[in-house]
Order: structure tokens, then sequence, then C-alpha cells
């Protein structure tokens, strides 16, 4: 049996906005997923050292800040200076189409959704996405 | 007593008839999952009593309506919250919100200063005048209204931890416009409660969080007579995912909570409750939410007079303001947004609203364009002066539908209020996250019914355009002015009297350790050119930080 996926659900920012993140956090969970949620105002420094700490396969920022072209590519920046370029990085919240595309072109976000997505394509999508082997 | 037989008789038979009918596949509730019947009679309000539940406009328990001649005396203030970047660039967008017929302004902060961080601090980078205004000193207030004369407007600050700081740079900058305080008009958000159950800007804890507003009635009652002292928030609990139950129920307890904690440090309830106002949201399911708005007027009228013992009718009533429901709103089809709004724009009128904030089109995907502004305002201006809807109070009073359903508000509130008791009140039950985890269980609901298509949301989960591109012009904020604002406050820290503000920063800290009202100390740190940070920084010392525990 392939082992279970482990997320980390991470609220960057200085807003409080955490509504999708719980629901993302609970529906990843109920989909068989390992979830930790690492609460609110989390900097990227935070956030790379939990993701590191709980050995998790994949980095889920919320972002309704408008902060994310700076957050993504500094969470990545901390996760390649710690040699954890292996975790992968993905995102959602308000996150305008440009964005969406500098930062994946980028390489600082593998995939963002935005709203209005639905939570059987964030599993569909992490399952095909993460190696469990 | 005969007529109500016919009725029965008459009902019974129609009910006969009708439950042979067949009826669409389709769960028919509320947008808060409430179950609707089919059809109200005169059978479903038996119990209603006009003057004991209903009343007059302006007459306890204002179920009908604050005013006696509610919206032919004055409409509702169309107040379009607003606010990015800079002080200067803000000023600019209020001027010209003042030029096309707005009637008072609402100030949205950016998350720096929402959390009591200066523009330069580390944390704040890549957030400065993002989400709304920059403001770390007087100086920023300055400017933010320089040109608009403070005895003219009212201004409504979206500001809840740090609220005293920005109030008092409010009053400061009347001051150099030579306006007295007493004559300023606004309301402070300054509802730290509902920030612990939804928002979650928080700084402080509880407890010295409760003193700060209490220490706000005092002073606001000597010398800001005519400011609202908090706005009691529903509005972020519903967009947090709450149901309409849970935020009419949440909100009056915590409403309930700030008299209790004015009363405790010994202020009578008649000297600030009167300043208490309220802010609910406007979601999209329309006789739902006009139900809430009447059965909340009631609930604060009765509890307020019996319970509390306020004497004076301006501690009883509810005034309240409205804003339509963001979380409604697509990203997809965005256009439609327009017609969401408007839905819900008229709810809140037809509830009998004092001032109304009505959402952008393209909200969901940034900060509002100036176009998408002009719209949200329009659509106000054609309910008031077009649709009729102002024209008779509460006309949809008497609806066998509308008085159940309000009926049926307020016994699902006070279940909750027995609940809150039973958990020692507010402060205990937000430690217990039970407000944090009604709240996560409803929005995952309401989730997982999207997903499965069992609630329908055009654009979303069905009528999806698949061809969608979407063209509309999004706002961007160039990040120059994060670098600009920061070296404004680094220049101001080196022009300013260093002495004087180093005193006043002292003092503060000293008054903070004791139990003196803490505003004169706020005020003289704000004269003296303060930083936002900096003050927060002497309170964080002594008052402590807020840790929440992560739960989903």
């Amino acid at each position: 049996m392939a082992r279970k996926i482990r997320v980390l659900v991470a609220k960057p920012g200085l807003d409080g906005h955490d509504r999708g993140a719980r629901v993302i956090a609970r529906g990843l969970r109920d989909a068989g997923m390992e979830v930790v949620y690492t609460g609110l105002h989390q900097t990227p420094e935070q956030i790379v050292e939990a993701a590191i700490q709980e050995d998790v396969d994949v980095v889920g920022l919320s972002i309704l800040s408008g902060a994310h072209m700076t957050i993504f590519p500094r969470v990545c920046e901390l996760l390649k200076e710690n040699g954890a370029e292996d975790i992968m990085v993905m995102g959602g919240g308000t996150v305008p189409e440009d964005d969406v595309k500098e930062l994946k072109n980028g390489g600082w976000a593998k995939e963002i959704f935005t709203p209005g997505t639905t939570l059987e394509t964030i599993v569909e999508w992490i399952n095909s996405n993460v190696n469990t082997d | 007593m005969s007529e109500k037989m016919d009725i029965r008789k008459n009902w019974e038979e129609w009910l006969e008839s009708r439950s042979k009918m067949t009826d669409r596949d389709f769960k028919y509730e509320t947008v808060s999952s409430l179950p609707v019947n089919d059809l109200y009679t005169p059978l479903d309000i038996e119990k209603l009593d006009y003057q004991k539940d209903l009343g007059m406009p302006g007459q306890y328990p204002y179920t009908r309506g604050v005013q006696g001649n509610m919206y032919r005396g004055r409409l509702w203030t169309m107040r379009q919250f607003a606010g990015f970047a800079t002080a200067r660039e803000s000023n600019q967008r209020y001027k010209y919100l003042l030029s096309r017929g707005q009637t008072g302004l609402s100030v949205a902060f950016d998350m720096p200063t929402i959390m009591g961080y200066d523009s330069d601090h580390p944390r704040s980078f890549g957030e400065v005048g993002r989400v709304g205004v920059a403001i770390d000193s007087l100086q920023d207030m300055e400017t933010l209204f320089d040109g608009i004369p403070l005895d003219k407007v009212s201004t409504s600050m979206t500001i809840n931890a740090p609220a005293p700081i920005l109030w008092c740079m409010y009053i400061a900058a009347g001051e150099k416009q030579g306006v007295p305080s007493e004559k300023l008009t606004g309301t402070i958000q300054n509802d730290i409660l509902k920030e612990y159950i939804a928002q979650k800007s928080w700084i402080f804890p509880p407890h010295p969080s409760m003193r700060l507003i209490t220490d706000i009635f005092e002073y606001s009652s000597r010398h800001v007579p005519k400011w609202n002292t908090v706005s009691i928030s529903g509005y972020h609990i519903r967009e947090a995912g709450s149901t309409a139950v849970q935020e009419l129920a949440f909100t009056l307890a915590d409403g309930f909570a700030y008299v209790e904690a004015g009363v405790a440090k010994g202020l009578d309830v008649d000297q600030f409750a009167p300043r208490l106002s309220f802010f609910f949201n406007a979601h999209i399911d329309f006789f739902e939410e006009i139900a809430k708005y009447r059965a909340a007027r009631r609930i604060w009228a009765r509890r307020l007079k019996e319970k509390y013992g306020a004497r004076s009718p301006k501690s009883w009533m509810l005034r309240f303001h409205t804003q339509t429901a963001g979380c409604s709103l697509t990203g997809q089809q965005p256009e439609i947004n327009i017609v969401r709004t408007a839905y819900e724009a008229m709810s809140a009128v037809l509830g009998g609203t004092q001032s109304l904030h009505t959402n952008s089109m393209d909200e969901v995907l940034a900060l509002p364009s100036e176009k998408s502004v002009q719209i949200a305002l329009r659509t106000q201006q054609i309910l008031a002066y077009e649709t009729g809807a102002a024209n008779v109070i509460d006309p949809l009073a008497g609806s066998y539908f509308v008085e159940a359903l309000t009926n049926k508000m307020e016994e699902e509130a006070e279940k909750y209020f027995e609940e809150i008791d039973r958990r020692g009140g507010v402060l205990a039950a937000i430690d217990q996250s039970f407000f944090q985890q009604e709240i996560a269980d409803a929005a995952y609901q309401y989730q997982r019914a999207v997903d499965k298509k069992k609630r329908i949301m055009v654009g979303v989960n069905e009528f999806i355009d698949e061809d969608e591109k979407i063209e509309i012009e999004i706002l961007k904020i160039d990040p120059q002015i994060e670098k600009d604002q920061a070296a404004r406050v680094q220049q101001l820290r080196s022009d300013r009297d260093n002495l004087r503000t180093g005193d006043a920063l002292d003092s503060l800290r000293k008054a903070a350790s004791g139990t003196e009202n803490l505003i004169p100390y706020i005020l003289e740190c704000v004269r003296s050119y303060a930083t936002e940070g900096e003050m927060i920084q002497v309170m964080r010392e002594v008052f402590g930080e807020f840790k929440e525990k992560p739960i989903f």
C-alpha cells in the first residue's frame, strides 16, 4: 500500500482570512492525506521550518493579502537553502491570472488554485502530482 | 376564532391536494441550510403580537426600524470601503468618491497597519499598501484627510486591535484642522471579540484588549460624544463561513459582552450603549437576511431594556451598517457579481440598514478598479432613487413568511445565547474554540454542498462558461510604494522631537502597567509623532500577545 501523502497547509502573511485554508485542510484530511495546519501569521522561515520538521511532500500556501509575489519565491528560496527543494510548493487564494502564470513560469509554484475550485480537483491534482512510492 | 378554523381547514385541504403534485428534485432551504416550507399562512404567525413584537418604527422593540420615518427622513449612508497604497493615493480616491455623491468615508487599512507594524518592519515586507492604506503616524493621517473637512464628513475606520491609536490619530488630525473632538463623527470598528472568533487580526490577549475598548467608551462619552465606539461585526463571522443564525447570535453575544464589560468598569449603561453600532453581512438569501436584521433589532432592544436595565431608548436601538457578501461573489464571470450585489443590497435596505457598502464585481480577483467601484455605488443609487424600495417603511412586515422567519431567527439565536452562557460567556467560549469550530463546520459543509452540486453557484458549478476569458482591468500596486513609505517613516523618526516622543512612550508604558485610562497617553504619543509600531510595541511588552489553537 502506498504511504499517505503529507501536506502542510500554511497561512503566511499578516491577514487572517483562514476560511479557505481550513476548508482545504479538512478536505485533504477527509481524502486520506496527513495534514498539518500551521495557523495564522506565519513567516516564510516558520513555514519552511515546519515543512522540514513535519517531513511533508507538499506545502500549500493560502494567500489572500496580495503578497503572493514575494511570499512564494521566498518560501522556494528557503526550501532550497535548506536542501528541501524536493518539497512541492502549491497555493491558493486571490491571485490574478497573470501572477499565476508568472509564479508557475518562474518555478515558484507548481500550481495555484483560485476561488471556485472544488476540493475534488485539488485532491486529484495532488494525488497525481505527488509520488508516494 | 371561526376565521382561524376556516384557514386551518382550507390549509389542510390545500395540503392534501398539493401533496399529490410532483416537486422538482431540490433541497428547499436557505443558504444557511435552514429548511423552509413551501407556503406560509396566518397559522405560522398565530402567536405574533403586533404591539409587543413589532410596534411602530422608531418604537420599542424597533423590529420595524430605528427611525420613525426611516428613509423618508434620510436615506441610508452610501459608504464605500476604500483605501490603498499610501495616504496620498487614498486621499485622491476619497475626493473622487465624495465628488460622485458618496456621503461618508470608509477607510481600509493595509495589513501592517491592522497588525500594528510600521511600514519598514520586516513583517510588513510585501504587504505595505496592498489591501488598504498604510498609516504609520499622525503625519500620514494628516495627508489622508488633507482638504477633507473633518467636521463635515463622517468617517468609518476598519481597525480593531490598534483602534485606540488610529482613533487618536484621527482626533489629532482634527485638532490640526481646528476641529474639536466634540464635533467629530464616525465609527471605529474596534470589535476585538470577532477578531478572535473569525477575522483573526488580533495583537494582545482578550483581557487587555477589552480594557482598551472600555477605555475608549469612557473617553468617548466625555470628549468625542458623537463617535460610534464599536461596530460590533457579524460581517467577518459570516465571511468566515457561518450561517445567518450564527452571524446573528455570535454578533449579538459579542455586543452583550461589551455591555457587560462597560458596566463592570463602572460606567452607566446609558452612558455608552447609545454609541454601540453594528455591522452585518448581506448574503444572497434575500428573505433570510431581511429576517436577520429585523430579529437583531428586536433581540437587542429587549436585552438592553430588560436584562441590562437601559433606560434611554438610544441604548435600545440597534443601528447597523451592511456590506454585501464578498464570499457570495465568484471569480468566474465576474460581471454577474453586479447582479448578486444588487439583490443583497436590496435585502439590506428592506431590512432597514443605516449605511451600506456594495461590493465591486472584481473584488474576488483584486482591489476594485475605479470603474467597478462606480458601478457598485450606482447600484445603491438605483436602489434609492428608482426602485421604490425606500418609499415605505419595513414593507415586508406582516408577510407570513418574513414574520415567521424573523421569529425563527430569534429563537435559534436564543439557543446559542444559552449555550454561550453554559460555556461561561464569550471569552470562555473563545478559549474553548467554540465559535471557531462552529464556523469551520458550517464553512466546510457549505463547500461540500457546492462541490457536490447540492448547492448551485451560477458560473461555478453550473452554467459555466468554458471559453471564458476574464477581461477585467486589475488595479496593480507599484512595489515602489512600499519602499517610499518605509523611507517616509524612517525620515519621520529622525525629524521629530525625539525627547518628547520618548517621554510620551515611557508614560504610556507606565500607564499600561497600571489601571488608568490609556487614551490620553496614546493621544500624547500620537501628537508627538510616535509611530503606530512604537506604541504597539510598548503595549505588547506590557500586555503580551495572543496565540490561537490552529483547529480545522
